[in-house]
């Protein structure tokens, strides 16, 4: 066996029982060359390691053979992997800090029971030595985050923290050299394991939100097969193709890289770039675009833009210009923190210097200065915030919405108007069949048989409907599919045919989509087809609209397939715009102070996406769309927008309340410390307090109201 | 104070174990797949490692 493995992940979006790992790991280990195959449930993923004669296509083609579909997940990202990493090293420091908060609390109950002498001396020792290397360990998180914000000559949540525990961590040393009686090293571990407690379960959520959302992604295209000038062929990965190659695209295969038509002709799904479901012609010496679905033929083309060059590159680099104005969004808690942290350490100094001139001497003044800033260490603050979101992204996440970053709730509960996109967002993006079955009983599993044989979409969405129908197909035999035209068999000793109502010999509808099926002899049936609004379209915007929001459409489409969207929907539009008009129409809204919610899907969309100050995409988006979006969410109705938004809102009245609840406790504890009354004793007390009474608020979002 | 020399050490040192023993945990990747594992345990036998053609 060769030394060389390779290794390749794939995402399956479609497991979700035990019987699919046993039966993708069973399977794939006895396809030969594969050492060995591990799934990740959580993740939704499976890992792949096999040697030279094995490529990604051949695992996908055996993954789709035991019934899954799979998509190779392309090498994940540098930001990715350190998401991980941070969770990690969350973990291990939440540990740390745990095993010395129980341990050094032990300690101190006993000192705080009556142990005297030599005793206190010596637990106080024990203490110092768990304390020390804990919060040099454990602190890491707080100290780094403080250090970069004050560089930069700012203030954040972590420098109060920072500051706090370093000078109780420092004092309570001081104190045990020179046989104190108070030491605080208890709640500098307690205060660090309870922030972190916090701090890991905000990046607990941006994992599995990102899993899934990861999960949930079409890959654009992962590569295509080259053909050399020597006529051998190889599947090459998206990164590796160039300009000037000659590739083959199968039917049903994305484009790889942008190209020109050399050989062949063919019908092109472009829904992912243009939004438009309806698919396009291509021919000999026609462009087409990366990411785009081939549809009815195999064509040969050559490669014109590949990579960083291609179209939907470009739309990618249009993204990030987009998205800047949110990465300099404030988070609500370091917005309290620019207030907070000056006051609290104006507080500190000023009783610092009170008790100076009251002549209670440096020591006993420094000891009250320090009780004041660990009891107004803004611990319940530092848990206010992630707790009450990650309560709601949970209670989000079984309504079927992604909530994809903490500050996306934020964003989400100040919005004040929303863009809908039409294709997709509004409508399903996917043909339906309108209207009754024009098709006799007897001919329906004829036609299922021939809609099951094209990937064509009007075909899927015959094949859908009679499927759930109950029909069963029957068995034809050869099936021949003629590209562009439609597909035959023979059924009884008739040809069967389905396909373009032009090719059976039937008249057109003048506008929309059609097909026709027909069995030789009889006459043609004509089936229509059109892009459906989602089902409760019109009251999830008159949910909107109540909730205070103005609603509008922002579509590329034509006039004319956008005007009963927005007559149906009561919905003013704006048609026929480009990506970057989408972006410039958002800038406008927000330039005369409105906060755009937007709701779009295709890779149109993704500039206009990252534009607004919160954005939400379907499930069934691009990718692209999928990135771009703060929220995702799942399933055909569109309920889950104004869902999302009333439970933003929620989740922020309760993250307020928090705040209050925190502060007001801080206020009446501080005159205490103030006054001197505060010894460790009632420190700790204090804290698990506030915290447990902020925890215990937050837990109120596990419901959320329909 | 003689009690408490034996048994500080020994509570410490039973801490510690857990600590560690929670370290070890994270690093070999227990904690990658929560959801796969509580379903794993309902698989009839863990696929076992086959016999491969040799090569």
């Amino acid at each position: 066996m060769s030394a060389l493995l390779s290794h390749a992940e794939f995402v399956l979006p479609g497991i979700r029982c035990a019987g699919c790992i046993a039966k993708i790991e069973d399977g794939l280990s006895h396809l030969p060359g594969v050492v060995s195959a591990r799934v990740n449930f959580t993740a939704k993923r499976v890992a792949v390691d096999h040697d030279g004669s094995l490529d990604d296509a051949v695992l996908r083609r055996a993954i789709g053979e035991l019934g899954f579909t799979a998509e190779l997940l392309v090498e994940p990202g540098e930001q990715d992997r350190a998401q991980v990493k941070e969770s990690r090293e969350l973990l291990k420091a939440l540990a740390v800090a745990g095993f010395a908060a129980m341990n050094v609390m032990l300690l101190s109950v006993s000192i705080w029971s009556g142990a005297e002498g030599p005793t206190r001396q010596l637990f106080h020792w024990l203490s110092a030595l768990i304390a020390m290397p804990t919060v040099a360990y454990s602190g890491q998180p707080f100290f780094k985050s403080a250090w970069a914000a004050l560089r930069r000559g700012r203030t954040n949540m972590d420098v109060p923290i920072s500051i706090g525990v370093l000078l109780a961590t420092l004092l309570s040393l001081f104190e045990t050299i020179v046989g104190g009686a108070h030491a605080y090293f208890d709640g500098a571990v307690s205060l660090l394991f309870f922030l972190l407690a916090g701090r890991y379960l905000d990046s607990a959520m941006r994992d599995r939100a990102r899993d899934s959302a990861a999960s949930l992604m079409r890959q654009t295209a992962p590569g295509g097969t080259v053909v050399y000038p020597d006529g051998s062929s190889a599947w090459v990965r998206a990164a590796d193709l160039a300009p000037g190659m000659r590739m083959i695209v199968a039917t049903g295969e994305r484009f790889g890289a942008d190209g020109r038509i050399e050989k062949g002709e063919t019908r092109i799904d472009a829904s992912l770039v243009t939004g438009e479901s309806e698919p396009i012609a291509a021919a000999v010496g026609d462009r087409v675009i990366a990411g785009t679905l081939n549809l009815s033929a195999p064509v040969e083309i050559t490669v014109t833009a590949a990579g960083p060059d291609t179209a939907i590159a470009g739309m990618a680099r249009l993204m990030e210009a987009a998205g800047q104005g949110k990465s300099r969004y404030v988070r609500i808690a370091d917005r309290a923190a620019r207030l907070y942290a000056p006051a609290v350490h104006c507080l500190a100094a000023l009783s610092f210097a009170g008790w100076m001139i009251a002549g209670a001497g440096w020591h006993q003044s420094l000891l009250i200065a320090v009780a004041v800033l660990i009891i107004t260490c803004p611990c319940a603050l530092g848990l206010a915030v992630p707790v009450a979101q990650v309560v709601a992204a949970g209670a989000m996440m079984r309504r079927g919405i992604l909530v994809k970053d903490g500050s996306a709730l934020e964003r989400l509960a100040e919005a004040d108007s929303v863009r809908f996109d039409k294709t997709g967002t509004l409508t399903l993006g996917r043909p339906e069949l309108v209207g009754d079955m024009p098709l006799a009983p007897e001919e329906r599993p004829l036609a299922l048989a021939l809609a099951r044989a094209s990937r064509h979409p009007l075909s899927a969405a015959l094949a859908r409907r009679l499927e759930a129908e109950g029909v069963t197909a029957a068995d034809l035999g050869r099936i021949v599919e003629y590209p562009g035209k439609g597909v035959e068999a023979r059924h009884g000793g008739k040809i069967v045919r389905l396909g373009s109502p032009v090719w059976i010999g039937c008249a057109a509808p003048g506008d929309g989509m059609a097909c026709a099926f027909a069995i030789e002899g009889d006459d043609a049936g004509l089936l229509r087809f059109s892009d459906r609004i989602r089902p409760d379209a019109a009251s999830s915007v008159r949910r909107l609209e109540a909730q205070g929001l103005e609603c509008a459409i922002l579509s590329g489409d034509r006039r004319a397939a956008v005007a009963p969207v927005a007559a149906e929907l009561g919905m003013t539009a704006a048609v026929g715009l480009s990506p970057t008009e989408k972006v410039d129409a958002i800038h406008r809204q927000a330039a005369i102070g409105r906060r755009v919610l937007m709701v779009g899907d295709g890779l149109n969309d993704g500039p206009a996406l990252a534009a607004g100050h919160v954005s939400m995409a379907p499930a069934s988006a691009s990718d692209v769309g999928q990135t771009a979006a703060d929220l995702v969410f799942l399933g055909d109705s569109l309920v889950p927008v104004p869902i999302a938004l009333s439970a933003a809102r929620r989740t922020m009245r309760i993250v307020r309340q928090n705040f209050v609840l925190a502060i007001g406790y801080n206020l009446l504890a501080v005159p205490l410390a103030v006054a001197g009354l505060v010894t460790p004793l009632v420190a700790a007390i204090a804290m698990s307090t506030s915290s447990i009474i902020v925890i215990a608020n937050a837990l109120r979002l596990r419901k959320i109201a329909a | 104070m003689n009690g408490i020399i034996l048994l500080i050490p020994i509570a410490l040192g039973l801490g510690l174990a857990g600590l560690f023993a929670f370290h070890w945990a994270v690093r070999a990747g227990q904690f990658d797949d929560p959801d796969g594992s509580a379903i794993r345990i309902l698989l009839e036998e863990e696929p076992i490692e086959r016999d491969r053609p040799a090569g």
